[in-house]
């Protein structure tokens, strides 16, 4: 597999949320808006690839890679917590509006399951530049799909696009041009799991529109 | 007391851990097909979860607080979580192999649980005392129970249901997910 691939597998074809539907939690609760999703990706990324690096120049060496073998999934926990923790100071230090929104799911980006995830199946057995792109790649696809379920629920839920602090996109226009009001459920819990699933659907059924009619028959009659 | 009878409420229904809060939602959808592993997840997530609050909280406020090191709770408390769960597993395998059997397969996967290192922060954002953390984390597991309970029952049903190919698994158990949530979050003006 050449670099290029390590780097853009995770936008479509590995989307670690909309294939592998890996860490459901922090999608489902920081989609309200636009401006926490890029919050939510930015911490996703560093904390990502960082950890990918670190994990994959602790395992490329033979010697220590033995010893840290048997204990391994430990070590990874440490190494992604400590880079949290870096990552929450830091925000709470420059961008505290956004902490503040972010809440609890700031350190619970050392539960996301992407992040151990790609310690374990990628980082592990790569070199340390190709880690790093797969990491790229995979926060990159995460942030990308965060970013279309809140595109989707603060249009659909409060008329708006939060882009970053004040700096926001007024879609009412819209809605009082068709006389409506925005849909509030979607801002709420309950959208969050409805939108996470209407999109999920139209997903799958615009791949399985892509693939070849007998793959998609034999898939069926093996059911 | 009336305070407690009001955490505990609102831990167990409107702030219930999974439809509002979001937390633990890959056990809510990874383990929830069947009645009998639903509520074997749900419980070993109490148990760890009553445990695992009780000892972050005495670490936070009589260890981190001390040494005013409170910044290190993450990296603390995911290891306090990850011990004990592996603890918790050789314990039960030793003393009760009847329980072990019930709930053995679920308890390694609860280490990456964001429902049990989230509930023991937000015992600290909430700045909870102990016996709130106590009422509060029991409340949150046993709405988890609930919650997955009845989950898994809908899904069961789901089985027999004919469902657009599209949306087959994962999205029609959001789906009806948001149902549920759209209930939870309606029983909100009873207190």
């Amino acid at each position: 597999m050449n670099k290029l691939q390590n780097f853009t597998k995770g936008f479509i074809k590995e989307n670690p949320l909309f294939v592998t539907v890996l860490g459901m939690c922090p999608s489902l609760a920081v989609t309200t808006s636009l401006e926490k999703a890029l919050g939510m990706g930015m911490g996703v990324f560093f904390v990502l690839v960082l950890s990918n690096f670190i994990v994959s120049l602790v395992m490329s060496n033979p010697k220590i890679a033995e010893l840290v073998r048997p204990v391994r999934i430990p070590v990874y926990i440490v190494i992604i917590a400590t880079l949290v923790t870096i990552v929450e100071m830091l925000m709470h230090a420059f961008l505290y509006d956004l902490y503040k929104s972010l809440g609890v799911f700031i350190p619970l980006i050392v539960v996301n399951c992407i992040i151990l995830g790609r310690a374990e199946a990628f980082a592990s057995e790569n070199k340390p530049l190709d880690s790093v792109l797969d990491g790229m790649g995979m926060a990159l696809g995460f942030t990308g799909a965060i970013v279309l379920i809140s595109l989707f629920r603060e249009i659909l839920g409060a008329g708006t696009i939060t882009i970053w602090g004040n700096l926001v996109l007024n879609l009412n226009f819209i809605f009082n041009f068709l006389h409506i009001k925005p849909i509030d459920l979607f801002v709420q819990p309950a959208g969050a799991f409805l939108s996470f699933g209407l999109i999920l659907a139209t997903l799958t059924a615009i791949g399985n529109s892509f693939k070849p009619k007998s793959i998609v028959k034999g898939a069926t009659a093996n059911e | 007391m009336n305070n407690l009878i009001a955490l505990a409420f609102a831990a167990f229904i409107t702030e219930n851990i999974i439809l509002t809060q979001f937390l633990g939602i890959c056990p809510f959808l990874g383990v929830s097909t069947k009645r009998k592993n639903a509520l074997g997840m749900g419980f070993a997530v109490l148990f760890v979860m009553l445990i695992s609050s009780s000892v972050t909280y005495l670490l936070y406020t009589f260890v981190l607080k001390t040494l005013s090191i409170e910044y290190m709770k993450t990296i603390v408390f995911i290891l306090v979580i990850a011990s004990l769960v592996q603890m918790v597993e050789t314990f039960i395998k030793k003393v009760s192999p009847a329980l072990y059997k019930a709930l053995g397969i679920y308890l390694p996967l609860i280490t990456t649980n964001c429902a049990v290192l989230g509930v023991a922060l937000l015992n600290i954002t909430k700045e909870n005392n102990f016996v709130e953390t106590v009422v509060y984390t029991t409340f949150i597991g046993l709405g988890f129970i609930f919650v997955m309970y009845i989950f898994s029952m809908l899904r069961e049903k789901i089985d027999k249901a004919p469902v657009p190919k599209a949306f087959q698994g994962i999205p029609i158990a959001l789906i009806v997910a948001s149902i549920l949530a759209v209930i939870f979050s309606r029983f909100g003006g009873i207190i």
